[in-house]
């Protein structure tokens, strides 16, 4: 035999490959796609934010310019809250939700594909600001009258207005995609209070993305029409109020930061459990709280407004509505301190960052019952306390779930396990780095210093807690390239992951790592909220209990 | 390194903005709010932490599917209206004291205590403008003033004890361009400045000397230098400064001062500065007619030095000193800069 009749194994050329990523519809590859997406944004704004540290590190400054470091916090905020924490979400929903509820695909595959693909181009439309000389600057939930004309002479904000816009439609599609799969495509038996806990909290996050997120589209389109088509909605020398802007954003702003919680919430509440090799507590409880906290939550916003001199009337009840979310928010932390009480506690990778969760978010959760007392709110607002208040719930909350997330789920999107080691220096530089950087910023809000101040003078006794933080940003910053190190990494190195590494109970752990075009070669009839936990234990499947 | 950094690094008087320091009431009923948040947030702290680590240390066991599953708990209905109701309860008692203190700080002061009918009342309107405050003063008890002045507050000290000697001061609050944040922290909570909009804010205290603050929302480029100076003056103290501030500018007889006036009236300073008494009647920057009266400038960026130093640097670039400010340089020959200095120097 010749050599040159052999059949030869060659690699797909890499059009091939880049067609296959750009033009597929599965649901799994796009949920990738959504996650490297949010970790290259990740990565840009944590090198904004380490820019302005290092500009506070010393007082009176001179590394950055103010302009420039207006601009810093302001991509920074715009990309951690629009282009990072949004779609890694949404992006490990697409991937998890229908294995999870035993579906094919999502409802809507091609919508899928379009979601992705505008929400990637409104963060390149905000971005492309840069190459017209200079981004926004006006903060991430830019205020009135500063996007106007007068203020934001340069096309800055039309960017950043389009490209919110442009990416808003993203999130509502993904939204309608998750209502409609997880309402019509559960596998035979899943009722709907026998979905896994994370597609429930996905299902709700949907639902509030529904209603937050088209009055910040409307609240947009002023913005284009003030500045283009001459209109004045927000500018009040002509009669429009500056101050309506503000109802409209926070109107979607506060709902924003429970869709950038409840998914955490939710992988919380799937990796608690099979770390701690016990069933969830409470699950009814569990799922009522998390639909409680989706409804107050709509009617809360303007405790971010307390210093705007509204009524007495309106600073008590906007104050005593958001105390009631603190109610469901600890049934939850209660559920899970029971879940892994009298467990076997597994402490592997998604289970350190579930127990940093469960430490960090706790404090994030404290200081935000803080600033809901509407008077010591009057100090707090606007002070770095609150910068290090909402850094502890985007960071020791939404993104530590998200690590706990991403831990347990990569062996089942790439058949490959992390490096445990990795993950662990991973976790503790994180852990420390974040308390580090964070902490001192309470300290210094409460010593007077305003958030969004490019400089300080040195006689007010904010130089240490600067300095501090500045090296907890040092301290951070390694973490979050070994995680990229780990998942590049380990794509090749990773031990071979098997159909369920963790034993956990759910279906995407039925097929195989990872799964096939259409997940299941038969889709599966379920009976609990663990079919894998049935099968395994027949004698006493769950299904008796629920 | 930028000369401002050495200059503002040779004057480290230490300066308090703590919240823990009140010296005002609307600042001491958040005080004592705080005090109760922080106690009971501070329990929960330790309770649920303790639970945690208890937990981690008490039921780690290394993974081994051999030895058989813990015991499975789907839950309790009993535990779960347990720790319902708990933070209910809580909840219910700190809504409660938030009533209370927000009564405290945001009511009618001479409402809620009618004993101040008797006392002596100062009323300004402070207006926020891209990157400095301007204040009009209204009135002193009965007494109009209806002057203006910038960028540093005077305010009589009050003696709380007795009620014709207390000097609550109520501040009204206007925006003329984008939102600011009055903030002096040992006085009271922040009140924001909104165009469109009128707010107002009270505080009262018997403490003199002067606190500090500074702009507290976001209002653009320089919003890091638009810093609060409040100087609370022993009462003669404050009328005299009253007395001399609402008068015009003074008039000098040396000639130098009367060609840099001269100079300084030629110069595009007079459609953006006012100085009472004079030609000067712009409005796009602060009031200037006894500008040697305060201990800054620009917002509290530099020192007022008696030489005129700053002074000088300042009018001769303000954009190297406050990079985006609205004033421009005007490349000022130096013997035209010599005499403005001159001439602003003498306005005390
Ligand atoms: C375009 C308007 C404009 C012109 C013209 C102008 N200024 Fe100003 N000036 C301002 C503004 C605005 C500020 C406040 C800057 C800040 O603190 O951000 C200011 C601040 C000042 C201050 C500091 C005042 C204080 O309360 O601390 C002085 C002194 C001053 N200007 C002097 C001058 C002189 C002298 C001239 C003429 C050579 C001049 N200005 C011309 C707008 C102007
Ligand atoms: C390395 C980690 C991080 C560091 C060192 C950091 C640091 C900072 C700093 C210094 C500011 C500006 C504060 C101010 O001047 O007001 C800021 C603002 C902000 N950060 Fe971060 N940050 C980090 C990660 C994150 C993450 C992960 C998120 C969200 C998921 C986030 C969300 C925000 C938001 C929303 C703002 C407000 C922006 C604004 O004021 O408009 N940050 N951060
Ligand atoms: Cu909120
Ligand atoms: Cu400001």
């Amino acid at each position: 035999m010749s050599v040159a009749e052999q059949p030869r194994v060659e690699a797909p050329p890499w059009t091939a490959t880049l067609n296959e990523w750009t033009a597929t519809v599965d649901h799994k590859k796009i949920g990738l796609l959504y996650i490297c997406m949010s970790v290259v944004f990740l990565v840009v704004a944590g090198v904004e934010a380490l820019l302005m540290r290092w500009q506070l590190i010393v007082p009176r400054n001179t590394f950055l310019s103010p302009q420039i470091f207006n601009q810093m916090f302001t991509m920074h905020g715009t990309t951690m809250v629009f282009f990072v924490g949004m779609p890694i979400l949404i992006g490990i929903g697409n991937f998890v939700v229908p294995l999870q509820i035993g579906a094919r695909d999502m409802a809507f595959p091609r919508l899928n594909a379009l979601g992705f693909w505008v929400t990637l181009f409104g963060g390149l439309l905000v971005y492309f600001s840069f190459l017209t000389g200079s981004a926004p600057d006006f903060g991430w939930f830019a205020y009135a009258p500063l996007t106007e004309r007068t203020f934001a002479r340069g096309p800055a904000a039309d960017f950043w207005s389009l490209g919110l816009i442009v990416s808003g439609i993203g999130t509502v599609t993904a939204a309608v995609n998750f209502v409609a799969t997880i309402l019509g495509m559960r596998a035979p038996g899943m009722r709907l209070w026998k979905i896994p806990f994370f597609s429930w909290t996905i299902l709700w996050t949907s639902v509030q993305i529904l209603l937050a997120l088209p009055p910040l589209t409307a609240a947009l389109f002023m913005v284009v029409f003030d500045r283009q088509l001459g209109a004045h909605f927000f500018d009040a020398q002509t009669g429009g109020s500056s101050f309506l802007w503000q109802h409209l954003f926070w109107f979607f702003g506060h709902p924003e930061v429970y869709i950038l919680i409840l998914p955490g919430f939710g992988m919380i509440a799937e990796v608690i459990p099979v770390f701690s090799r016990k069933v969830l507590f409470g699950y009814e409880f569990m799922a009522a709280a998390t639909m409680a906290i989706v409804f107050i939550s709509m009617g809360v916003w303007a405790h971010h407004m307390f210093c705007v001199g509204m009524s007495r009337t309106l600073d008590l009840y906007f104050a005593g509505a958001s105390l009631l979310v603190s109610i469901p928010t600890g049934i939850k932390m209660f559920n899970w301190l029971a879940t892994m009480y009298g467990g076997k506690l597994w402490l592997a990778s998604p289970m350190l960052f579930a127990c940093g969760f469960l430490s960090l978010f706790l404090i994030g959760g404290l200081t935000g019952i803080m600033l809901a007392a509407a008077p010591f709110d009057f100090q707090l607002s606007d002070s770095y306390f609150v910068v290090g208040h909402f850094h502890w719930v985007l960071i020791g909350g939404t993104l530590f779930a998200t690590f706990a997330g991403l831990h347990y789920w990569y062996p089942k999107a790439t058949g490959r396990m992390l490096s445990e080691r990795i993950a662990r220096w991973q976790f503790f530089l994180l852990f420390v780095g974040f308390i580090v950087t964070f902490g001192p910023m309470h300290i210094a809000g409460m010593l007077g210093m305003p958030r969004r101040i490019y400089t300080y003078d040195a006689n007010r006794g904010w130089d240490i807690w600067n300095q501090l933080a500045t090296v907890g940003g040092l301290i951070q910053a390694p973490s979050y390239l070994l995680f990229v190190y780990n998942i590049i990494v380990s794509l090749w190195k990773g031990r071979p992951a098997g159909d369920n590494p963790w034993d956990a109970w759910t279906l995407e752990w039925a097929t195989t790592s990872p799964p096939p075009p259409y997940n299941f070669e038969e889709i599966p009839t379920v009976h609990s909220r663990r079919p894998l936990w049935d099968l395994r234990h027949p004698d006493d499947p769950d299904w008796q209990y629920e | 390194m930028h000369r401002s950094l050495l200059l503002a690094l040779n004057d480290v008087s230490p300066q308090n903005l703590s919240i823990f320091d009140p010296v005002s009431p609307p600042a001491e009923a958040i005080h004592q709010l705080s005090m109760l948040v922080l106690a009971i947030t501070g329990g929960i702290f330790l309770v649920v932490e303790g639970i945690l680590i208890y937990s981690l240390v008490r039921f780690r066991s290394p993974h081994n599917p051999r030895n058989g599953e813990p015991p499975q708990v789907y839950g309790s209905q009993p535990i779960e209206i347990a720790w319902t109701a708990a933070p209910a309860l809580i909840v219910f008692v700190l809504a409660l004291v938030i009533v209370r203190t927000e009564w405290e700080v945001r009511g009618d002061p001479e409402k809620l205590q009618p004993e101040l009918k008797e006392s002596k009342p100062l009323r300004v309107t402070a207006i926020g403008h891209q990157w400095w405050w301007e204040y009009v003063y209204e009135s002193f008890g009965d007494e109009k003033l209806d002057f203006l002045t910038a960028n540093e507050l005077h305010v009589p000290a009050s003696n709380r004890q007795v009620p014709s000697e207390r000097r609550p001061v109520y501040l009204t609050l206007k925006s003329a361009d984008v939102n600011h944040s009055f903030w002096v922290p040992r006085l009271a909570g922040k009140t924001d400045l909104i165009p469109g909009r009128t707010n107002t804010m009270w505080f009262e205290t018997g403490q003199t000397g002067v606190f500090v603050g500074q702009c507290a929302e976001y209002c653009g480029t320089q919003h890091a230098n638009m810093l609060l100076r409040v100087s609370v003056d022993p009462p003669e103290q404050f009328e005299k400064w009253l007395d001399n501030e609402r008068a015009n500018a003074l008039e000098s007889d040396d000639a130098a001062i009367r060609k840099g006036k001269q100079v300084f009236l030629a110069q595009s300073c007079v459609n953006c500065h006012r100085v009472a008494g004079t030609s000067a009647h712009g409005k796009v920057g602060p009031d200037l007619t006894h500008l040697m009266g305060r201990a800054t400038l620009a917002g509290g960026t530099l020192d007022n030095d008696r030489k005129g130093e700053n002074l000088r640097r300042w009018i001769e670039d303000p954009q190297t000193i406050k990079p985006g400010c609205l004033m421009p340089a005007f490349g000022l020959s130096a013997s035209d800069l010599d005499g403005v200095v001159r001439y602003l120097s003498s306005l005390e």
